[in-house]
């Protein structure tokens, strides 16, 4: 074989892995990206219904209610301005406290209840996971902004 | 007292890095024999310093020194002892001290384990590291100085996070860095090369077993970071594609290729170019992994840092180290020439075509990883990248890979016939397919997606020993134990390494396929059915640790009614943080693993408890094991312990010659040239 033909040959194979690569990375890209809305925005109507996304903000003091008979929980996530109702079913983290930044991934239901099927809270108890800090600044902002008008 | 003197030391381990990283270089380049004999003086010096440092650092954290910010904010006076140490490196500032002393450590092993190189060639590899050690001196020096003073002193500290209170995390973080670290060495070979102009299979022979010691060292410090995630965070994953996770994946996976690219540079010649630009590469991602971990910008237990400068510092380092080092690439590359020819069939095709999934693969990790970053930093809000697109597209990318895993170390070097790789391999791909359709009954339920993965571990295991089998027969005469013998130890480390890919399979496999998880509310007395198992709940009694308040919970597991062991599970308040953890109670079996946990207590005594059946969990970290014991294998060959001996010829060896195509006919095991990692016989000498 010509050193023309093994470079064409080697090319080919390259550019065939890079767009098999491409279509591959693209369609899996398109439907797992999961945004983030803070519960201003989510009050506001601009989360997607019906497809998972993310919120964040302070576990609302006195908000967490166990179910006696089952292993649903009920608590709420604050920006401080706003608040978002919560269930969800399973263990919650360590570190998952009232009053302490959360970061919620699930669906918003018809009632207006986020169905959460993960929650996370950081790994640090002095760190809040940044989507939950942006949340309160955000609306700390919108607040600040609100006052001076 | 004490840390003015590690501060001190750290001052004079930069200024030695200094002329580390200039004068060899400079003397190299302009042939001054004197400055050329000061680089291993100086790195010898550099590590004494270094060693001192880090010893001052560890002597304030077991003293509890709490008159130094880094002991105060990370230990605390009832921390047991061994934590103490391990919390040496536990900061961030600490574990950049560690990284700095493991540097010292690669390069004084340099500097002693490279007698038979040429003096330039040792004065530019040691120059390149003192450079490195000079960026890493600087941003400890100017941003996170590990002997900062906090005055007045702390009364108490406030404790390691309890997460990294653990004998895994005792060990991983060194076995990391002594990963990324052992990369700089394959980096400072390569830039070493590319400054002498002189870029040969010599050379690779040279660069080979530092990578792959360096390669496998990252591989046990992933794989012990998996294994510590699964029993220590609590909910029983091995692997999260969480970015940290991500960070220090990259550059394993790309040091994956560059171990089996530098084979063909060493046997061919060939490549040459492609691994240094490899070497480069994974040595970058070293760095953007160190980025990514410490400058904050993730959420994570290893982020300590949230201060941009840190950030800004490790980014700035980072695109000075590629920008030089490219600049470098491509004034030298060009003249590097073409090593030996190789046809479209051949190994060298093979090994060509698993360098470039494995690079589409590190892309696709590094895509999923920087996108919500680049996203963030351009103010277009907030969005995360979901676990299933990594494994959507990092299967399918290294399905073909693994494939080639079985033919390529049965075809030959420069040319391969089609016909020859099919009737060899039909047998290994007939007793796979056959096995991967019959063993997912056994497991109870037949699910396609088992059976795949099954299907390419046997096919890596079945073509391992189909190799082995040829190349015995090929072997001359004996018994099989003398032709065992003959073999050489990287073959044999190269198909370890194979097989431990094949047990990592089928680990992943059949755990994601037939694992249970269960999350109950357990009253005392009552039991839940596990995968088999039943895990019976007798309450919770209370404890007291060194520094947690402790509840221990207490759970049977039986077996069609018969009792088997008691679990633990416990779950911790520490003192000093009052933080909460979860110790999760693990059965170990070859088999199967059961796992539980204690969730949260609710009324009437009850708790919410997780519980696991995981089969064939524990065969994930036994194949990263077997791919660590290859490299080991591959690195105690003989070729490369004897090459004292041969000093002589490799130096006056010109370079055609290396370069020169062997005729592969020309080998006694002419057919049985087998492994990427192996010389012909008549090349090995």
């Amino acid at each position: 074989m010509k050193p023309r033909h093994k470079k064409l040959a080697v090319i080919t194979v390259s550019v065939a892995a890079l767009s098999i690569a491409a279509i591959l990375v693209l369609n899996a890209f398109q439907s797992n990206l999961v945004f983030f809305f803070s519960p201003t925005q989510v009050m506001a109507n601009e989360a997607p219904v019906g497809k998972s996304f993310r919120i964040g903000g302070l576990v609302e003091m006195g908000s967490i209610q166990r179910e006696d008979d089952s292993i649903r929980v009920r608590f709420a996530v604050t920006d401080t301005s706003e608040v978002i109702p919560v269930v969800y079913t399973g263990i919650l983290p360590d570190l998952f406290k009232e009053g302490k930044g959360v970061v919620a991934q699930g669906r918003l239901s018809a009632n207006g209840i986020f169905e959460a099927d993960e929650v996370l809270a950081k790994h640090d108890e002095n760190n809040m996971p940044p989507e939950a800090a942006e949340a309160l600044e955000r609306a700390a902002e919108a607040q600040k902004a609100a006052l001076t008008q | 007292m004490i840390p003015e003197i590690g501060n001190f030391a750290l001052i004079l381990a930069l200024l030695l890095a200094i002329t580390q990283g200039t004068l060899p270089i400079i003397g190299a380049a302009r042939g001054i024999p004197s400055w050329i004999a000061l680089a291993r003086p100086v790195v010898q010096g550099q590590f004494v310093f270094v060693l001192i440092a880090f010893s001052c650092l560890a002597y304030s954290f077991v003293t509890s020194d709490f008159s130094v910010l880094n002991v105060a904010t990370n230990s605390n006076t009832e921390l047991p002892l061994q934590y103490r140490i391990a919390a040496t490196w536990g900061s961030h500032e600490g574990s950049l001290l560690l990284w700095v002393l493991m540097l010292a450590g690669w390069s004084i092993a340099v500097s002693v384990f490279s007698k038979q190189l040429p003096d330039e060639m040792v004065a530019r590899v040691l120059g390149v590291l003192g450079l490195v050690s000079v960026g890493f001196l600087l941003f400890m020096l100017f941003t996170s100085n590990p002997f900062d003073r906090l005055l007045p002193a702390a009364m108490e500290g406030s404790d390691l996070n309890p997460l990294l209170q653990d004998p895994g995390m005792v060990i991983h973080p060194p076995m990391l860095y002594m990963g990324y670290v052992g990369f700089s060495v394959a980096f400072a070979f390569a830039i070493a090369a590319l400054l002498s102009g002189k870029l040969d299979a010599t050379w690779a022979r040279w660069s080979r077993p530092w990578t792959t010691v360096a390669w496998a060292f990252l591989t046990i410090g992933i794989m012990l970071g998996s294994w510590w995630a699964y029993y220590e965070l609590g909910w029983g994953g091995w692997w999260f594609w969480d970015p940290v996770e991500n960070a220090s994946f990259m550059p394993w996976i790309v040091g994956t290729a560059l171990v089996h690219s530098l084979a063909v540079t060493e046997k061919r010649g060939s490549f040459k170019s492609w691994t240094v630009l490899l070497a480069i590469c994974t040595f970058a991602l070293c760095l953007l992994g160190t980025f990514l971990v410490r400058s904050g910008v993730l959420t994570s237990v290893h982020a300590f840092a949230t201060d941009p400068e840190r950030g800004i510092f490790i980014l700035g380092f980072l695109v000075v180290v590629m920008v030089f080092s490219l600049l470098l690439f491509a004034w030298r590359a060009p003249k590097v020439g073409l090593g030996g020819k190789f046809d479209l069939l051949s190994r060298e095709s093979l090994l060509l075509a698993n360098n470039i999934l494995l690079l589409v693969a590190a892309g696709s990790v590094m895509l999923g990883t920087l996108y919500p970053l680049i996203v963030d930093s351009l103010g277009l809000g907030k969005l995360s990248v979901g676990p299933p697109y990594f494994e959507l597209v990092f299967v399918p990318l290294m399905t073909p890979a693994i494939f080639l895993m079985g033919v390529g170390p049965i075809a030959r070097w420069k040319q391969t016939s089609l016909p020859t790789l099919v009737v060899r391999l039909r047998w290994a791909f007939g007793v796979s397919v056959i096995t991967a359709l019959i063993m997912p009954y056994f497991m109870g339920e037949w699910k396609p997606l088992v059976s795949f993965g099954l299907l390419l571990a046997f096919w890596v295991i079945a073509s391992a020993f189909v190799n082995l089998k040829h190349r015995l027969s090929n072997s001359g005469q004996g018994s099989l134990f003398a032709k065992l013998g003959r073999q050489s130890r990287s073959y044999y480390g190269m198909h370890c390494a194979h097989i431990g890919v094949a047990v990592f399979i089928i680990g992943v496999t059949l755990v994601n396929g037939y694992e249970t998880e269960q999350d109950v509310r357990m009253d005392v007395g009552s039991q839940v059915e596990v995968g088999g198992y039943s895990f019976q709940f007798n309450g919770v009694n209370d404890y007291v640790g060194p520094n947690y308040q402790g509840i221990r919970g207490d759970i049977a597991v039986l077996k069609d009614g018969e009792f088997l062991r008691n679990l633990h599970p416990e779950k911790r308040t520490y003192n000093a943080s009052g933080m909460s953890m979860t110790e999760a109670a693990i059965d170990t079996g070859i088999f199967r693993d059961l796992y539980v946990a204690l969730g949260e207590p609710l009324a009437n005594d009850a708790w919410v408890v997780r519980a696991y059946h995981k089969p064939f969990v524990d065969w994930i970290w036994f194949g990263c094991l077997l791919m660590v014991i290859g490299g080991f294998l591959a690195v105690s060959d003989k070729r490369y312990r004897l090459k004292i001996r041969k000093k002589e010829e490799i130096v006056t060896k010109p370079e055609e010659k290396t370069v020169e195509p062997v005729d592969v006919a020309e080998a006694p095991a002419s057919a049985a040239v087998s492994a990427p990692a192996m010389a012909t016989e008549t090349r090995k000498v």
